[in-house]
């Protein structure tokens, strides 16, 4: 095991940049899903006709895939019918539309665990169905479902890593072109790759557990 | 409080924005490589630039070296003459990462003009793109930890040999040495990886490739010499006959201005 | 769509099914014993065991599930199959401990108390009285985390571990045939997770109502 080549500043740049791009994935794909999940979910809540039914049977099939089948999909596949990704906006994508059925059930079963007499005293009261929605039901869903959602949002971040399968240049394609090099390489980048991929989740989980402890 | 229910109210609306931003910037970069029947020579003409698919973890061939970034190797260095011949600059290459899994898919999608990847001539692969003359006569061979008992391609018989998905070595492998067990990778570096760890007894591809990791690493050799022909072409979407017209010119120029040479010496020791 | 890619590699398809179903089936099963056994420590009045078992969901629940298994893989000299469905275990226990603590810690203290007062020991109590109540709690966190590791046994793939997964690479990259090929072993997943995804709900369901 040779930490010290191992480590050597121009390889840390290299992994560094490679996690760059796993955090710049992730971010991106947190923001889309969070949107694209919230929108189905209450599209589901509120029963819209048609519609609703629809979305829940893609939803089913979508979240009961391997999400490395569907970045496969994403990126092999779709081309053959004339959509065409670049390997970047592909895996993000894929993780977009895995990470937004997960949390559309997420979200939903936080909708459907507020008393529904509240909607109707709200109703009662003079706001109309969206208001009653966006005031007084997400507001409290949404707190109750703070833990969930961060620890979706840490398997959205560890889920980056399966872009390596389409040669996307992230944190772990970095370090396998590191300790492709040399044998004595190898568990140190391990080492390293899982510490990264660690602290940031890791702060992740605290930082959800602070916001779980305010609001209760 | 206040400012605090003010930022709740900004948040969504940003976040909305970023989003469409974020997505928006995607789909662009999905659709840089414009519509599917569209000539690639003319596409090469108007961008003054053309797009080679290469290799990133071949030794010799296209490595990326992680000092510096930059992809170096045999098929790097073609390509980069092959723009100088056709566009008059040797700057005017693009290069993206394929793997023997992604190419066809990335030169299907018009992400890649060409592919220069040893990627040998097949009727198969005849099929669903267009080829070049032969760049580059590599053969399939095997590669083993220096003592092993494998001493060539009748000697596999039980024995477990990695190879790469995609590759023609993985299918060929599998008709010369029947009952050898075969176990597929993603790339060639984990592949090495995996003999290192001593996953399989011997790792088998073109030879070329073979040689850059024998050079990496002294304790592994070929054995057996070359039991296939492995003649690389380079390759582009089917139907254009000028831009191949236009490589292969190219090509012959290389060779007749033994520039070909040059750099088959630089990277080819053997 | 070309079903003779389906009828014509059926035998790769269905080998890759079974490992698939091996895999996952050992991993639930070595899981939920180490996942009952971490939560167990979590919980135990003794402070070094609640530290070891917290460290270990820690962890690894924090970690990409592939990077263990290349870890394990490559570390190890083990075979795809067996590095990969190790991987499995040590992600999933991280996940089932959680589940299992919940549906430990949702049992009323008194229990556990009265049970001990009755002369039982800690660990007669746990096993006895507490833990059989809990599994009733935690079986749905649990048939999720089941079609997880169905999910997830797809990373064997790129530990050439001849799962569904790897078949279908080799498949498509035979055939070109890649969208079919996708969408066929689509189904053969969605045969395995969707009745477990139904059977959780009509769970879930049931509990919410005998509540």
């Amino acid at each position: 095991m040779d930490f010290a080549g191992a480590y050597s500043i121009d390889h840390l740049k290299f992994l560094l940049e490679g996690f760059g791009l796993t955090l710049y994935m992730a971010v991106i794909a947190i923001i889309c899903s969070f949107i694209i999940g919230a929108v189905i979910a209450i599209i589901r809540y509120a029963k819209v006709p048609v519609i609703s039914q629809i979305l829940a049977v893609i939803v089913e099939i979508i979240r009961n895939l391997p999400l490395l089948l569907l970045i496969f999909f994403t990126y092999l596949a779709l081309p053959d019918i004339g959509i065409k990704f670049n390997p970047i906006p592909a895996a993000i994508i894929a993780l977009t539309i895995f990470e937004a059925a997960m949390l559309s059930e997420i979200i939903r079963s936080g909708l459907n665990s507020i008393d529904k007499g509240q909607i109707e005293a709200a109703r009662s009261s003079g706001l109309n169905y969206i208001q009653t929605l966006w005031h007084i039901i997400l507001p409290q869903a949404l707190r109750r479902m703070v833990p969930p959602i961060v620890s979706q949002f840490i398997s959205l971040l560890k889920d980056t890593s399966l872009a390596v399968v389409v040669s996307v240049p992230e944190l772990l394609h970095s370090g396998q072109i590191i300790y492709g090099q040399k044998q004595a390489y190898l568990v140190p980048i391990l080492l390293l790759i899982v510490m990264m991929y660690f602290v940031v989740n890791y702060a992740l989980s605290i930082l959800s557990r602070r916001l779980e402890v305010k609001n209760t | 409080m206040k400012l605090k229910k003010w930022m709740k109210m900004a948040a969504l609306p940003l976040a909305a924005v970023i989003m469409l931003a974020g997505c928006g910037s995607g789909n662009d970069d999905g659709n840089a490589g414009g519509s599917k029947d569209a000539n690639v020579l003319e596409k090469i003409e108007k961008d003054d630039k053309i797009v080679f698919g290469v290799k990133n973890d071949t030794r010799l061939f296209g490595l990326k070296n992680p000092s510096t970034g930059d992809v170096e190797g045999f098929d790097i260095d073609i390509a980069k003459a092959l723009a100088k011949e056709i566009l008059g600059d040797e700057s005017k290459v693009e290069f993206k990462e394929v793997t023997s899994k992604t190419r066809m898919q990335l030169l299907q999608n018009g992400d890649i003009d060409a592919i220069v990847a040893t990627m040998t001539i097949t009727d198969e692969r005849k099929k669903e793109v267009d080829f070049t003359d032969v760049y580059f006569d590599a053969g399939q061979s095997l590669l083993v930890k220096k003592g092993s008992d494998v001493t060539g391609i009748d000697s596999l018989d039980g024995k477990t040999v990695l190879a790469v998905k995609g590759s023609t070595s993985a299918i060929n492998i599998r008709e010369k040495a029947p009952e050898a067990d075969v176990l597929e990778y993603e790339n060639y570096a984990e592949a090495f990886t995996a003999l290192k760890q001593n996953k399989g007894d011997a790792l088998t591809t073109d030879d070329s490739i073979l040689y850059g990791m024998a050079d990496e690493d002294p304790n592994y050799e070929l054995v057996g010499g070359t039991f296939t022909e492995e003649p690389y072409g380079i390759a582009v979407k089917k139907g254009n006959e000028d831009l191949v017209d236009k490589l292969n010119e190219a090509l012959k120029a290389l060779k007749d201005s033994g520039e070909y040479e040059e750099i088959h010496s630089k990277w080819i020791k053997q | 769509m070309n079903f003779a890619i389906l009828t014509e590699n059926m035998d790769l398809f269905l080998e890759g099914f079974k490992i698939t179903l091996i895999s996952s089936v050992i991993a639930l099963i070595a899981s939920l014993l180490l996942g009952a056994f971490i939560a167990v420590l979590r919980i135990a009045p003794y402070k070094p065991l609640n530290w070891f078992g917290t460290a270990y969901v820690e962890f690894f629940r924090n970690i990409p599930l592939l990077v263990i298994m290349l870890s394990v893989y490559l570390i190890f000299p083990l075979k795809g199959i067996t590095a990969g469905t190790i991987g499995l275990i040590i992600y999933t226990t991280a996940f089932i401990a959680e589940a299992i603590r919940a549906g430990i810690l949702s049992i009323p203290k008194g229990q556990l108390e009265a049970a001990r007062s009755s002369g039982l020991t800690y660990s007669q109590a746990m096993r006895i009285v507490i833990l059989p109540q809990a599994i009733k709690i935690v079986i749905p966190p649990l048939g999720n985390q089941f079609i997880n590791l169905v999910k997830n046994s797809a990373l064997l793939a790129a530990i050439a571990g001849g799962d569904l997964m790897y078949q279908a690479d080799l498949i498509s990259a035979r055939t070109f045939a890649t969208m079919d090929t996708y969408i066929f072993v689509a189904m053969f997943y969605l045969v395995l997770t969707i009745p477990l995804s139904l059977g959780v709900g009509y769970l879930e369901k049931r509990l919410a109502k005998s509540n």
